[in-house]
């Protein structure tokens, strides 16, 4: 064993107790580098490009004969890479040979801010829960019924825009949090598992929303596939920059990404700068010591997971109001692994609300950048979520990526991620 | 790294917590039995008509057994008072261990048939199908749960198993086709289950990652990676990389003549009889040899076992590898084993409900089997009710066994307690 964990070092004597579960994380988190992130995305995208050489039929047939003329088999190896991989920087960020006015130039862009808005809110909720040492894998079941709330009263409002939007908005955000908060509660009055709680309840959510959507008063009429009405005009979300000229129409862009800033917002104010904060971050950090200082731990439990629910509700609405998708109505697969994304995100934005920005915008960006890639050179977007998968294994393990780049373990080299098993 | 003491607060509950448990769980009881009074039994579906339960598969070809006709209407409602009857008992007798499971048991028995009798009421159904659907869909659960067990009997948390069914169930597709073996493709499957298991407890052990986000993470990794190699190799070439492939049934003589379970059970293929092989193996083998106690007291108390001088980190790593075998094993059955080419992110997470089995069934092999057993009776059975037209949407059916789930992780049912150390990694000092 070489990476011991270095925990010996220089504890002030009188200081708390050895922290525990996601304190530990939390701690080593944040000391933890921006090199140690780069370094995995780099890594990740290292291993990607060796999928996509090794799934190029062409590329494969010139390393039959790697030994006779190796230059072959690497100018291949490059051009597949670099093609994709460009197309992916296309999709995301800006296209060099796109007609040069103001809506086709910053299209990547929208693109990519699209695809993160509710890669930020997930990863808020799932953060927020984190930072209450709590372990939210419900996303999916919390965001499905913020979709189904806000679809039910965005079909029946028929208020001006504002007011349906909101109103839409608001019952995603009880819809989530109410099924959020029964978790919190089952987990503070019995003591149940979240991580198992959470799991269920995704499958009880998915079995009602595929109920829901075959009976007579959400079913669209008018279509045979598995389908809800479509909510009024009214509710859908505007959208922010179909002002622009030449173009500005297609530009997806839509107004869940001012909800989702106020999201930032309230999480950096709730978790730094209000009691409640205070409280969840306390009991996150040693439940024993805050129920000492005479906190309710429950209710603290109860309280993180009912915001936590709320966040992904909104999650659920902005799927069904924004432009996910073009009915603007529930799908079967209306959540779009987004409950499992959001974990990644929020474990790459370290819990915290101004990292998870930055984690949502990264993951937005390769997902809007893998369409692009998958239509103009054929790679599946399917890599995407294995560079996802390898850039936040890589981050959970800072002392593999100083391992491999032989760098000094700045600092501890101890767990990213402390454990907790069953019974915490 | 210290073992931190756990809070008192999320570990057994205390007598005022079993009570509570007794007195919710026998009142939901009797609640739901009542309403099966007045649903199944004196409702308008069952007056004055006959049900009848087909007992043989359509192509049975031993014994058979006459169909079973009977009034709908008296037969669920003895059945729902029965139901009622076990409510009444949990909540009045202090019930314990294996009678509040037996309890537990009659009142799940007589309430599915009463339901059953009720769905079916003017119809026929043809109960041996249900059997047989059971069976099928159990399979990939109890292979999955029984890599879970030996997974946490030792300290290592496992939510990667569905991670570990896709691998199995890719690479078993792919291997098969393209060497035309169909042990080939086995052998392949279980091993990339095994791989995925070693790679779980390494960054588990060496680089103490958060076991469940670990799992979560590694995951979305296997489905990535299979989905990719699906759309830009096994798609394009199906012939060659992906036919829908088999093991031939095995009809095991004797046996396979029995009435009702003969068919069900004993004329089915290779990957059928290993699993049923395996949950005897590792009960077996976790309760009564050298291995099974040293992995207890592995998931127990690391320290401990370290001190006797057991090898704590290679037992984790033993552990994690065999049990990724089975777990693959439960992938090559979800292809190869039910004449299935690959798709993308097909266990649909079959193996969440494995890791749901793991809890349930307490932590052992044979309650693993109960619980598969329960998440497949609950599918098949959901199959077999649609075409009957009954008020009730299969949606619902299919939420019942998560719903007991969670009610089992409540407490409601009787408490569950994980291995002590399971889920934290061990290191010396």
């Amino acid at each position: 064993m070489s990476e011991q964990p270095t925990e010996k070092k220089a504890a002030p004597a009188g200081e708390k107790a050895p922290p525990g579960g996601l304190r530990r994380v939390l701690d080593e988190i944040l000391q933890g580098s921006w090199l140690v992130t780069a370094l995995a995305v780099v890594l990740a995208l290292f291993f990607g490009a060796i999928m996509i050489i090794v799934s190029d039929e062409e590329v494969r047939g010139t390393f039959s004969y790697f030994f006779a003329a190796p230059g072959d088999a690497l100018s291949a190896s490059w051009t597949a890479v670099s093609e994709a991989y460009g197309a992916l920087f296309r999709g995301a960020v800006w296209n060099p040979e796109s007609s040069w006015n103001v809506a086709t130039a910053i299209a990547p862009f929208s693109e990519t801010l699209t695809e993160a808005t509710p890669l930020l809110l997930g990863g808020l909720a799932i953060g927020l829960a984190f930072r209450s040492g709590l372990f939210n894998i419900g996303g999916q079941g919390q965001l499905i019924m913020g979709a189904i709330c806000a679809t039910l009263v965005g079909f029946t409002v028929q208020g001006p825009v504002v007011v349906a939007a909101v109103l839409a908005v608001l019952a995603g955000i009880a819809g989530g949090a109410l099924y959020g908060a029964l978790v919190g509660l089952l987990k503070a009055r019995t003591g149940a598992h979240e991580v198992i709680v959470t799991i269920m309840l995704n499958y009880v959510a998915v079995s009602f929303l595929v109920w829901l959507i075959t009976t007579d008063a959400v079913k669209n009429h008018e279509r045979n596939e598995p389908l809800s009405k479509s909510v009024s005009e009214a509710a859908e979300l505007p959208r922010l920059l179909s002002w622009l000229p030449e173009g500005g129409g297609s530009l997806r862009l839509h107004a869940g990404l001012l909800i989702a800033a106020a999201a930032v917002f309230f999480c950096w104010w709730l978790l730094n700068r209000s009691t409640l904060g205070f409280e969840l971050r306390a009991v996150g950090a040693n439940p024993t010591a805050a129920r000492t200082a005479g906190m309710s731990v429950g209710r603290s439990q109860i309280m993180a997971m009912l915001i936590s629910g709320g966040l992904m509700g909104i999650v659920g609405a902005t799927q069904v109001l924004g432009t996910a998708n073009a009915n603007n109505a529930l799908t079967p697969s209306i959540d779009a692994g987004l409950g499992f994304t959001a974990i990644t995100v929020a474990l790459l934005g370290r819990a915290s609300p101004v990292g998870t920005v930055f984690a949502a915008i990264l993951f937005g960006a390769l997902q809007a950048g893998g369409r692009a890639m998958q239509a103009s050179s054929g790679v599946s977007i399917e890599i995407v979520t294995v560079i996802q998968a390898l850039i936040v294994l890589f981050v959970a393990a800072p002392p593999l990526v100083r391992g491999l780049f032989r760098l000094k373990g700045a600092g501890g080299s101890k767990a990213a991620l402390a454990s907790k098993g069953w019974n915490g | 790294m210290t073992a931190t003491v756990l809070p008192p607060e999320n570990l057994a509950p205390t007598g005022a917590g079993v009570q509570r448990g007794r007195l919710y769980g026998g009142i939901a009881m009797i609640v739901v039995g009542l309403y099966g009074v007045w649903a199944f039994g004196l409702g308008s579906r069952t007056s004055g008509v006959d049900t009848r339960f087909v007992l043989n598969l359509s192509n049975a070809t031993g014994l058979t057994l006459p169909d079973l006709t009977f009034p709908a209407g008296p037969v669920a409602l003895v059945l729902a008072v029965l139901a009622a009857l076990c409510g009444a008992a949990k909540l009045a007798l202090p019930l314990s261990g294996r009678r509040n499971a037996a309890v537990m048991g009659v009142f799940l028995l007589s309430y599915v048939l009463a339901f059953l009798v009720w769905a079916a009421a003017g119809q026929s159904l043809n109960l041996a199908a249900v059997l047989e659907a059971t069976v099928l869909a159990a399979v990939p659960l109890v292979l999955g749960a029984l890599a879970g067990v030996m997974g946490e009997r030792s300290g290592v948390i496992n939510v990667g198993i569905e991670g570990q069914f896709l691998l199995g169930a890719c690479t078993a597709a792919f291997t098969a086709s393209l060497t035309g073996s169909l042990w080939a493709g086995m052998a392949a499957g279980c091993l990339a289950g095994g791989l995925f298991g070693l790679l779980l407890a390494v960054f588990a052990q060496r680089y103490l990652v958060e076991q469940v986000v670990l799992g979560v993470v590694l995951t979305m990794l296997a489905t990535g990676l299979t989905g990719f190699f699906y759309e830009s190799v096994m798609q394009r070439d199906s012939i060659t990389y992906n036919q829908a492939l088999s093991f031939p049934d095995l009809e095991i003589p004797l046996l396979s003549k029995l009435p009702l379970i003969g068919p069900v059970l004993f004329d089915q293929n290779i990957i059928v009889y290993l699993a049923m092989a395996l949950i005897a193996l590792v009960h077996v083998a976790l309760f009564r040899t050298r291995w099974g106690l040293r992995t207890r007291a592995v998931g127990e108390h690391p320290t401990a076992a370290d001190t006797v001088g057991i090898n704590v980190i290679r037992t984790r790593y033993l552990n994690m590898f065999a049990a990724g075998l089975i777990a693959g094993l439960g992938g090559v059955w979800l292809t190869i084993g039910l004449n299935i080419s690959f798709n993308k992110n097909m266990a649909a997470g079959q193996g969440f409900i494995a890791l749901a089995a793991v809890i349930f069934g307490r932590w052992s092999p044979v309650g693993a089997l109960w619980a598969a057993l329960l998440f497949g009776f609950a599918g098949g059975l959901s199959t077999a009710v649609q075409p009957l037209q009954t008020p009730v949407p299969t949606s619902f059916l299919t939420m019942l066994p998560y719903l007991a789930t969670i009610f089992a992780v409540a407490g409601l049912v009787g408490h569950v307690r994980a291995p002590a150390a399971d889920g934290q990694p061990y290191t010396k000092g």
